[in-house]
Parts: C-alpha cells; sequence; structure tokens
C-alpha cells in the first residue's frame, strides 16, 4: 500500500517535473569540411535597426585558412543576446569564403554585441565580434529629427537625395559618430549647444540656437540618438547587449 | 485488516496535510517572489542600493486603470522599470523601461506590450494558452499599440506610418475595406489606370507579358502577380484588347516627325525634370528619379508610338486625373520626347511572347477571369463592375481570435505571424486562394502587419477622449479659370495648398503674402533654380503669357495669410545703418551665410535658398514674420527660429530687400 501511494506519488512528481521543464529544439547540424584559421568581417557591421527589427543589410563574414586564404566548407555560428535572432544561425562558406545571415536585433534599445565563431584545425573556437545598434522610442524620434535639422551639416556624405554642407562650412561641424569628441561633452553640454547654440559653449556661430524650434523632449530625443550612434560608444548608452 | 485501515488512514492524513500545505507552498515558491528576491540581492553592492531598496515594494503589485481596462501585475516581477540609475543593467526583469513618452503609472504595461496583465507567473502573462488569447506582442510590432490611440501620423513610429501609407499607396484597400475607429473607410492612393481604352496605349503581347509577371517589365511596379497560367493570361489578355474602345484622340498626328535625337531628347528630359516623378535604371542597375509617376526602363517595349505623342502632348485626353501635368510641348518636343522614351526598350520582355487570334470563346473565358480575380477592383474596366467586399474585411484584424485561422505547418501560432507570413506568401494557405504575390521587402511586411495590429479592438471601443485624432484630409480644389488651370498643371501633384497635394516642393497656402508680383510671373514663365542643392525642381510649362498672368493673380489674391498684410513694409528704401547693421547680424550674429548664399563669391551654404535676388522675390512683410518665426508661416521649415527682437529682424528684412541681384551674375555653373 506504502510502496503503492509512493509511487502514485513519485510518478506525479516526475509528471510535474516533465511538464515544467523546457523542450529544446535542436537544429541539424551541419558537417563542415574544412577549418578555417581566423574569421573576419566582410559587411553588415555597425548597422543601425530599430529595436525588435532587421538591420538594413545582412552580415557578412568571411573565414580565411592560415595563409589569409578564403576558405570554403567552414562552419560558421551565429549567437548573440536573448531576443537577437539570426536567419539563418549557422551556415557553411561559400566558394569566396562567406557566410551571410540576417539579422534581427533585440527587443532592448542599445549596443548588440554579435559573436561569429568558428572551430579551427584543433577544435580550438575562434570568434568575431560584431556590435550592432538598436533605436528605442526616444532614438527613434532623434533620428527622424537629425534627417529633419542636423544631417544635412553634420553628416559629410552626400546622396543623391540630399547633398552634405559640411564641405561648404568654414568652421566643420562634428559628424555624429564622433565619439571621441563628443563623448567629453555631458548630455547638459550637448543639450546647452542644441538649446542656445554654438556660442553657448564658445563654439561657431555656424551652429544656430534650435530651442525655439525644437522642444525639451525632441532636444532630449536627439541627445539620445548621439549618444546611441557615437563611435567609440558613449557610456551613456546604456549597457551592451551579449551572450553571457 | 485493522491494521491496514490504520495505516490507510495515517497515508490519507499524510497527503491531506500535503495538499493542504500546497498552497502556502505555492505562494512561498512563487516566480515573482524569486524574481523580488533576486532583485534584492542585485542591489545590495550597488552604490545606488540605499535610493533602491527605498523605492523597492515587497508582494505583488499592480497598476489598475478601469478606463483603459488595464490590470497590470507586471510591476511584481519588473521591479527596476521606473528607476532611472540601473541605465546599466542588462539582465531581465530588472531593466529599466527605456524613455517614452508615456507614464507607466498612467498607462500600465499590457497597452502597449499586450500580454496578461492580471497574469502572476512568467508563462501566463507572457505566452498565449487556449485560454489566454493575448500573448506578448513581438518587440518588431511595438508601435501598433501607438497606433491605438493616436490615429494619424505620429513622429517616433515610422514604421506604423509607413505602414499606414502603404495600406492607401499599395492598393491593400481596393478590395479589403478597412473601416478605422473613427468612422473612416480608408482610401487608395495608388489611382490605377483604367483599362478601358488599353488598345489604344499597348499591344496585347505586352499585357500577356504584364500578366504573367509585372515586376519583369519594371521592377518598382505595385502590381501584384497573380501566377496566371499561360492560357490565363492569354485569355485575360484578349478579353481586355476586345473590351477595349478606342478614345478619340489617342492618335495624334504630329507635324513634326518622331525624331530619334538621343542627345536632344536626354536634355528635353532632363530640362522637363521628367525625373522629379520617373525613375529610369541606369547602366549600373540603380533606380534613379522618383516614384510619383511609373518606371521608365522599359517603356519603348509597352507603349504605342501614336498614343504616347497624345499622351506627352495632353495627358489629360487620356485619363482626366493622372498626377502627370499637361506640359504644353510643341509639336517637334513631343517627337523628341516621344523618340527618347521609344528607344528606352527591352528586346528580351516580348522576344518569347506569340499569340494568335483570341477566340471568343478564350474571350469569354478571359472575362470570367477577369471578374474573378477581381481587376475592376482596382482598375476600371468597361463593362463589369467593381466587385463589393471583394476580399476579407480587415477592420479588426488585429483582435481576430487565434483560433480561427489556419496555420501553416512549422509556423509560430501568432496572429502577427499569421498577418505577416499571410502577406509575405498569401498563396501558401491553401488552393484557389486569390490574393496575389507582392514584392514587399521585409520590413514593409513587418509595417504593414504593426499597422494592421493597430485595428483591434481596443482602438474601436477606447472612449473618444482617450484618442488622439488624425488631422482630418483636405480636399481643397482652387476655384474657377485659374483652378482648372492648375489641375492642368497638375500643380498638386507636388505642391501642398491648404492641406491638399504633395510633399515634394513648397506648400503654397500663403504664397501671395510671400512673392512679388514680378518674380512670379518671370519664375511661372521660365523657373529657375532657388535651391542650387535640389535635383527635384520646377519644370517649365511653356504657358502663354494670359495664363501666366491668370494664375498669378489667383496667386496672389487667394492665397493670403490672414497674418501678414504683404503691403505693410516697402520694399525698399530702408536706411543705410539699418541695411548695415541688418548684414552684422546675417554674418556675424545669425550667421546664416552656414546655409544661405547672398554673396557668390564668399557665401557657400546652399541647404536654404539663394537669396542673391531675394530682394526681388519675396515681400518685405514676409521676410520680417519669416525672420520672426518661421514655423508660424510654414511648418515644419529647416530654419530654426531664433526668436529675434523686432529690430534685428526689421534689420535683417532690410539687409535682405536690398539684395536686388542686379547686374549681378548667378551661381557660376562648374
Amino acid at each position: 500500500m506504502i510502496s503503492r501511494s509512493l509511487i502514485i506519488v513519485a510518478l506525479l512528481m516526475a509528471m510535474v517535473a516533465a511538464s515544467c521543464s523546457r523542450k529544446i529544439a535542436s537544429e541539424p547540424l551541419l558537417k563542415p569540411t574544412a577549418y578555417g584559421a581566423a574569421i573576419i568581417e566582410s559587411s553588415g557591421g555597425k548597422q543601425i535597426a530599430q529595436t525588435g527589427s532587421p538591420t538594413p543589410q545582412p552580415l557578412i563574414v568571411q573565414v580565411n585558412d592560415q595563409q589569409g586564404n578564403a576558405l570554403a566548407g567552414a562552419l560558421v555560428e551565429f549567437s548573440g543576446a536573448s531576443g537577437v535572432n539570426f536567419d539563418p544561425k549557422n551556415g557553411l562558406t561559400d566558394s569566396s569564403g562567406q557566410v551571410t545571415t540576417n539579422v534581427t536585433l533585440g527587443g532592448m534599445a542599445g549596443r548588440y554585441e554579435l559573436t561569429a565563431s568558428t572551430r579551427d584545425k584543433a577544435g580550438k573556437t575562434v570568434a568575431l565580434k560584431i556590435e550592432e545598434i538598436a533605436l528605442g522610442y526616444q532614438q527613434t524620434l532623434g533620428r527622424q529629427l537629425n534627417d529633419q535639422y542636423c544631417e544635412r551639416c553634420h553628416n559629410p556624405e552626400s546622396t543623391v537625395e540630399r547633398v552634405s554642407n559640411f564641405d561648404n562650412l568654414e568652421i566643420k561641424p562634428h559628424p555624429f559618430t564622433e565619439g571621441d569628441t563628443l563623448n567629453k561633452l555631458t548630455d547638459a553640454d550637448l543639450t546647452a549647444i542644441i538649446n542656445h547654440g554654438g556660442p553657448a559653449l564658445n563654439k561657431s556661430a555656424l551652429m544656430p540656437a534650435w530651442g525655439n524650434t525644437l522642444s525639451k523632449a525632441d532636444i532630449q530625443a536627439l541627445v539620445s540618438y548621439i549618444r546611441a550612434i557615437s563611435d567609440p560608444p558613449s557610456r551613456d548608452a546604456g549597457p551592451v547587449y551579449a551572450k553571457n | 485488516m485493522f491494521g491496514d485501515s490504520v495505516r490507510a488512514f495515517g497515508v490519507v492524513s499524510f497527503v491531506f496535510l500535503i495538499s493542504l500545505a500546497i498552497a502556502p507552498a505555492k505562494n512561498h515558491f512563487s516566480e515573482w517572489r524569486h524574481y523580488q528576491h533576486g532583485y534584492l540581492k542585485m542591489i545590495r553592492n550597488r552604490s545606488d542600493a540605499v535610493t533602491l531598496q527605498r523605492h523597492f515594494q515587497g508582494g505583488i503589485q499592480q497598476i489598475w486603470l478601469p478606463e483603459l481596462g488595464v490590470v497590470d501585475r507586471c510591476t511584481s516581477c519588473h521591479v527596476g522599470l521606473k528607476e532611472a540609475s540601473l541605465n546599466d543593467v542588462s539582465m531581465q526583469p530588472f531593466r529599466k523601461h527605456p524613455a517614452i513618452p508615456h507614464q507607466i503609472d498612467q498607462f500600465g504595461c499590457t497597452v502597449c506590450h499586450r500580454g496578461q496583465g492580471v497574469a502572476t507567473t512568467v508563462a501566463e502573462a507572457h505566452s498565449s494558452t487556449l485560454a489566454w488569447e493575448q500573448p506578448i506582442l513581438p518587440a518588431k510590432y511595438i508601435e501598433s499599440s501607438c497606433g491605438e490611440c493616436h490615429r494619424g501620423p505620429l513622429p517616433g513610429a515610422p514604421q506604423l506610418n509607413q505602414g499606414r501609407h502603404l495600406l492607401s499607396s499599395y492598393g491593400c484597400v481596393h478590395c479589403h475595406t478597412v473601416k478605422l475607429p473613427d468612422g473612416k473607410i480608408l482610401k487608395a492612393t495608388d489611382n490605377p489606370p483604367s483599362l478601358s481604352h488599353i488598345a489604344d496605349k499597348t499591344s496585347r503581347e505586352w499585357i500577356y507579358a504584364w500578366l504573367k509577371d509585372p515586376q519583369a517589365y519594371a521592377a518598382t511596379a505595385t502590381m501584384p502577380n497573380f501566377k496566371l497560367s499561360d492560357d490565363d493570361a492569354r485569355d485575360m489578355s484578349g478579353f481586355l484588347m476586345a473590351n477595349s474602345t478606342s478614345l478619340p484622340g489617342d492618335a495624334v498626328t504630329l507635324s513634326a516627325k518622331a525624331a530619334s535625337d538621343p542627345a536632344a531628347g536626354a536634355s528635353l528630359y532632363g530640362e522637363s525634370f521628367c525625373s522629379s516623378c520617373h525613375s529610369v535604371q541606369n547602366a549600373a542597375g540603380n533606380l534613379v528619379g522618383g516614384d510619383v509617376g511609373p518606371e521608365l526602363t522599359r517603356v519603348g517595349s509597352k507603349v504605342k508610338p501614336e498614343w504616347l505623342q497624345a499622351w506627352l502632348r495632353n495627358p489629360r485626353v487620356y485619363h482626366s486625373e493622372t498626377a502627370m501635368p499637361h506640359y504644353r510641348l510643341s509639336d517637334p518636343q513631343v517627337a523628341t520626347l516621344t523618340g527618347f522614351l521609344l528607344a528606352k526598350s527591352d528586346s528580351d520582355l516580348l522576344a518569347n511572347v506569340h499569340l494568335e487570334a483570341a477566340t471568343l470563346e478564350q474571350i469569354a473565358h478571359g472575362k470570367r477571369l477577369v471578374s474573378d480575380y477581381g481587376c475592376a477592383s482596382c482598375h476600371e474596366i468597361a463593362g463589369i463592375k467593381k466587385p463589393e467586399n471583394f476580399a476579407p474585411e480587415l477592420s479588426r484584424i488585429g483582435s481576430k481570435p487565434v483560433t480561427q485561422l489556419i496555420f501553416l505547418p512549422g509556423m509560430q501560432h501568432t496572429l502577427p505571424d499569421y498577418i505577416a507570413t499571410k502577406i509575405k506568401q498569401p498563396r501558401s494557405f491553401g488552393q484557389g486562394l486569390k490574393m496575389p504575390q507582392y514584392t514587399f521587402t521585409g520590413p514593409q511586411i513587418d509595417s504593414l502587419a504593426t499597422a494592421l495590429l493597430a485595428l483591434n479592438d481596443r482602438s474601436f471601443t477606447l472612449p473618444p477622449a482617450l484618442t488622439v485624432a488624425a488631422k482630418p484630409e483636405s480636399d481643397y480644389e482652387p476655384a474657377g479659370k485659374a483652378g482648372k488651370l492648375m489641375n492642368d498643371l497638375a500643380c498638386f501633384s507636388c505642391h501642398r495648398i491648404n492641406g491638399h497635394g504633395g510633399e515634394m516642393a513648397p506648400d503654397l497656402t500663403w504664397e501671395g503674402s510671400s512673392v512679388q508680383r514680378q518674380w512670379l510671373v518671370e519664375f511661372l514663365k521660365n523657373p529657375n533654380t532657388l535651391r542650387p542643392s535640389l535635383i527635384r525642381r520646377m519644370p517649365r510649362f511653356n504657358l502663354t503669357d494670359a495664363d501666366v498672368n491668370e494664375i498669378t493673380d489667383y496667386i496672389l489674391t487667394v492665397y493670403q495669410s490672414p497674418t501678414i498684410d504683404r503691403d505693410s513694409l516697402p520694399l525698399s528704401g530702408y536706411p543705410q545703418g539699418e541695411v548695415e547693421l541688418g548684414k552684422q547680424l546675417f554674418y556675424g550674429k545669425y550667421a546664416c551665410q552656414g546655409c544661405h548664399i547672398v554673396d557668390t563669391k564668399t557665401d557657400k551654404g546652399y541647404i536654404g535658398p539663394t537669396l542673391t535676388k531675394v530682394g526681388s522675390r519675396l515681400t518685405a512683410a514676409w521676410i520680417f514674420q519669416w525672420m520672426k518665426n518661421p514655423q508660424a508661416v510654414r511648418p515644419g521649415t529647416a530654419e530654426p527660429n531664433r526668436a529675434m527682437s523686432d529690430e534685428d529682424a526689421r534689420a535683417l528684412t532690410a539687409f535682405l530687400i536690398s539684395q536686388k541681384g542686379g547686374g549681378k551674375l548667378e551661381v557660376a555653373k562648374k
């Protein structure tokens, strides 16, 4: 009797345990035919996308052998913080030594550190770290305002649709990616320059005052956008989301 | 026997005691308690521990907002949402909430993120089970929740805005009725051409090739692919040709012969700024030009030469509502442009299309197919009525129960996934489905799904006080003879007036207060370049003097701002001292030369219009008001409001109005 009830209790507990455990779907692993010595980024790093969205361009990495030549048939695996998705999650390098994956960033704004890894002949992992930037609501609003008001002077690159005014200015504005300079300014400094113009911090009057055109929230959004895209990264931009 | 019963009693009592203990034990071992312990452990060694501990409240937390139907206990586990100093924490559930324009206490969590607010376990709060229909909304669709209350375009929610725009501009709403929460029916903006006179315009072979694969003709085509069989495309093209009636004036004989002078054609195409609206693929495969009109890369393989001539002469004969202006080109110009456009052809496009004359049965079958596929939902086709409710209504698609959906194998069983997959590959959901294959990109599909998810029960049942209404659409039309002329010139394809029209060119709502008469007359006759950096510019319409005067008079009398009296300040005669002061302010305090050019020798800025002749262009009253507050006279302009004193504004006005450009050279061309 005792043993029977014990069995029932044990069964119940086993059922509870079974229902609590998560099923982990296993993906069929690809078999590598070659093993590289190094992995490098071809393109697709440092892109900007909205949270939870795919980056505009796919991420392409390349595996090289010891001589530095592109290697076909090596297995590359991609990983990132939870919420980051890769399509595909892994792949074999093609004839030009490259693997292409589409990256969707996680739901939090900030920097995402992605890892692309392959194994060398000794079975050791060779990894490459790549950073992408996810913009939340505030930074997205900041980006919109940047496109409307700031970019024509602050972005030296011209496109077909938008000719840059950068070269025409006697005193050059700082591109917003210029972390070396901009990271030294506090949020209050940046806000003051946007609000009252360059002369507020003894800088050029070519930077006009925007305080009567943009709201306080707008200026905050702009500052958070500038922090988000600065390179090297700003400390105010928050945590880096990476795989633990 | 007796001993057994005692033992049994003992066991039963034991089990009973244990089961009594389950409830308090469950509470003790509950997930939220576990997370709260974790949070306290995490903050213990931080420098801000004291503040964080003071803010911390144990036990189940709840945000209750009866008006929104919100009972959210999410903050029981997500303890640090409001802690600004947790900026560096990346671990969930303890992250700080990113900055948004709303307070968590006032809106709760599930209004934006969905999920089950009352649940107190991770799985029940986040995931959908049969009992809980509303799973957490994936981050990429989060903007759909903004759209529940915000009915118009919203800064900071580009995906929602784009999705709403696509629903109209790709013509989704031709077939799917979308009734908006404010009672309006969403209208299409794509304006597909009538097919009643199609035989005047193109060949049956082209129609066949187009029906088979619209994107083979033009990669930018918004017409979807219906995946028709060869026979079906043959019969439909046969019907459309047989059904077409000829329109008088669709073929003109020009006094000049169609000329093939590529250089002259290219320069006329450029001068007329055709590329402001039409794109052409260049040798590198990149599209160059705007997307208001159709792509012209292979137009020579499509249109009949006679039709093209008639169209270039006056497009309104064939299509009275077209966005294309009536250019008033001379016969030789039409001939040159026709020759130039016809040369843009692709011999491969129709190389394999060989069609026998259509039989009566084929035509009848084609007609049936044209009705079955709902072609008349988008296109006007003589003899076929526009079908009503051709496709399912999408007004509340965002609340469609998951149990009513049929999923594909391997798909996640969630509504957003269903909507996105349905847009991506509509025909994969079963045989005989009619929805065609569109060529949306991934981000376009995400934004469409975002816009559709916003159309849910909550958006319809919200108290009106909690919603932010869309700006009502304007159907402003100018009146009289000038109004007719302006429509003929399709001014509204690029310019906006009183809330109606395009956004490519400046808003002309207050143009009557802004410009001097002589300048406007000259500009309409021969538009010159105000902004050297723009690639889209005002074309020349070869207007007669009478037409120019008609439009000028209309603009100057009707489009006057009530706050600007154009004659309140003189156009000349300002004291020299004031002009000098203005000059100093221009180059010094306000550094206007960063964006504008007054002296072509020294100034380089070209964001704003060139001001070398501004004194002959603008009224002094307008300049003064513009200096005081540019956004007040033209909302959205990039010129910052400098909150100038009246003295500064007046001095700058004096300086600028003295820039008459007399005898000075234009910006030297490189």
